[in-house]
């Protein structure tokens, strides 16, 4: 199996204070792999080490401790930036440029010529949503979903293997998130890798083949979406939706059911039970209520339930 | 295909820093300088009878080193903290660039703005004294002129070098201090020797290789009445300067090296 990213016991610990120094473990022991040709979603709440590992990554910051590879080059080695593209979060850029003199500039560090340039600078802008006449002003007049659509840009200048986006939907109102996910999907569509960091779980459905949730600087959980969704029901918990009865009249009956919960809703209620073998009476009391099945659903964790259960202590 | 080597990081840097300068309006400083000139030309001269060409050669050049060392303290101390402050640099170190090829982009990207400020500052020099018929005094603005840039390129890597651990504030001023006694440390050697104390002939002897010596750039007295410096003197200064910058660069860069960049 070819990882793109390995990650081996890395740690970062941060000193504060100037005459009392106190130590911040901001990456506790990380140990991560990331398969190549997917996009792969790093979760975790404010302060998991998210940011701190792409750093690491980047070679923005150095790791107090373990071993960290891209595309199997050592993340110290600079070379190993010219097949990786990097779009940071809320990104900022040199605002006395325009967008085409930052594409150029950035086109120019790759090494690409002038041809080149100009090629790629007119055909990102375009793949972002940046008009023709706004490519000539200076990023400082930009708002900052154009300059997160920029930001975007200039990370697949040189055409990368691998692309690091921390948060890429910062800022941008529901069309320009619409447009971002399509060119996510797209990339890894062409073969590009994406390592993908974001708060927006909806974002991390619609996209990722797998993730990793960081929880204290720590792996908290990792794999296939669908796996880790799946865990922990079993596959034998349903949801059965009724309509037409009240929640509270029932509440009694329900509960007389082994492990059956009962959650009102506006038309009717969810009951949600361990196994399937108490289907049955479930039935029996919506058919008792005149109640109207309108469901029946394996239970499952949401995303959002994986993600409060794996990033909260 | 892409052609990435140091060489072309180092132009795109340099060519990135100077327009920077440039649209920062740091040239703009030289409306001042010339309307200075323009004054000094046609008004000073009428006050010091024979001496006009005299007066516009200590003026224009004394003005040039202060506006040029005003530049490279102010924008010198600013030129690597600004990208970290705005976080530029997150985008630049993801790209295929070291520390060290940054760090040369960015002074070497400034100090072409400082060669055009102060050769545009010499063809006024040199204006003004045609037109106040001191043609003799040219051959001794040129060199003097080169030698303000040199001075300009130590201040500005001294300016670099504290600004790498420090703050802008405390790095203009430690610079500025640099630069006053880089230009009195030969005096203040001498004055311990005439006092005898061994205690201060070691500190001012520290003082005096340690820091910079800009007492070897100093000729805009001799430029004033007419002489030029001997080319030794030149190439002196020319070799001095080169390895006084790479030596400050080659510790900025250690030091940056090591930089985390929160």
């Amino acid at each position: 199996m070819k990882y793109v990213v390995e990650i081996e016991g890395l740690s970062k610990e941060y000193e504060t204070g100037f005459l009392k120094k106190k130590r911040n473990l901001a990456l506790d022991a990380l140990d991560l792999n990331v398969k190549g040709g997917q996009i792969f979603g790093f979760l975790g709440g404010n302060g998991a080490g998210k940011t701190t590992t792409i750093k690491i990554l980047m070679g923005l910051i150095f790791p107090t401790a373990g071993t960290a590879s891209v595309l199997g080059k050592d993340v110290a080695n600079v070379k190993m930036h010219s097949q990786i593209g990097y779009c940071p979060e809320s990104p900022y850029f040199y605002d006395y440029l325009t967008a085409n003199e930052l594409m150029d500039y950035f086109g120019r560090l790759f090494g690409l010529d002038a041809a080149a340039r100009k090629e790629k600078t007119d055909a990102l802008l375009t793949e972002v949503g940046i008009a023709e006449k706004d490519r000539r002003r200076q990023l400082r007049k930009f708002s900052k979903g154009m300059l997160q659509r920029v930001g975007i840009a200039q990370s697949l200048i040189n055409d990368p293997e691998l692309v690091f986006f921390d948060e890429p939907m910062s800022g941008l109102d529901p069309v320009g998130r619409r447009d971002i996910r399509d060119l996510i999907a797209n990339l890894r569509a062409k073969g590009v890798s994406v390592f993908m960091s974001t708060h927006i779980l909806s974002d991390i459905e619609a996209l990722c083949d797998e993730v990793a949730i960081l929880r204290g600087g720590r792996l908290a959980a990792s794999g296939k979406l669908s796996e880790l969704l799946a865990k922990d029901d079993a596959g034998r918990a349903l949801i059965v939706e009724v309509q037409g009865v009240n929640a509270d009249a029932i509440r009694g009956s329900v509960e007389f059911i082994s492990g059956a919960t009962i959650e009102a809703t506006p038309d009717g209620a969810n009951i949600q039970i361990l196994d399937e073998s108490d289907l049955d009476a479930v039935l029996d009391l919506i058919r008792k209520n005149s109640g109207r099945l309108t469901r029946v659903e394996p239970a499952k964790l949401s995303l959002e339930e994986l993600f409060v259960r794996d990033t909260t202590l | 295909m892409p052609n990435q080597n140091s060489f072309s990081t180092i132009y795109a840097v340099a060519r990135n820093a100077f327009r920077e300068a440039v649209r920062d309006r740091v040239l703009y400083n030289l409306i001042v300088f010339v309307l200075l000139l323009t004054a000094a030309a046609i008004f000073l001269g009428e006050l010091t009878a024979g001496q006009e060409a005299r007066v516009v050669t200590d003026l224009g050049l004394s003005a040039s080193l202060i506006f040029g060392v005003f530049i490279a303290i102010f924008v010198g101390v600013s030129l690597v903290w600004k990208e970290i402050e705005k976080r530029t640099v997150y985008s630049i170190f993801a790209k295929p660039v070291s520390r060290t090829n940054f760090i040369l982009g960015k002074y070497l990207g400034f100090c072409v703005t400082l060669l055009v400020n102060t050769a545009v500052m010499g063809i006024g020099i040199t204006l003004a004294l045609v037109y106040v018929g001191g043609g003799k005094f040219i051959a001794g603005v040129w060199p003097a002129i080169f030698l303000i840039f040199l001075e300009m390129t130590i201040i500005t890597a001294v300016a670099i070098i504290f600004s790498s651990f420090s703050t802008p504030a405390l790095s203009a001023l430690l610079t500025f201090f640099v630069f006053v006694i880089g230009h009195f440390s030969s005096s203040l050697r001498d004055l311990a020797q005439s006092m005898g104390s061994e205690a201060a002939l070691v500190f001012f002897n520290v003082v005096y290789y340690l820091l910079p010596n800009f007492s070897n750039f100093s000729v805009i007295s001799n430029a004033a009445i007419g002489q030029h410096p001997p080319a030794s003197m030149l190439g002196f200064a020319t070799v001095y300067a080169i390895v006084y910058d790479i030596i400050l660069l080659t510790i900025t860069t250690i030091i940056f090296k090591r930089r985390n960049f929160k």
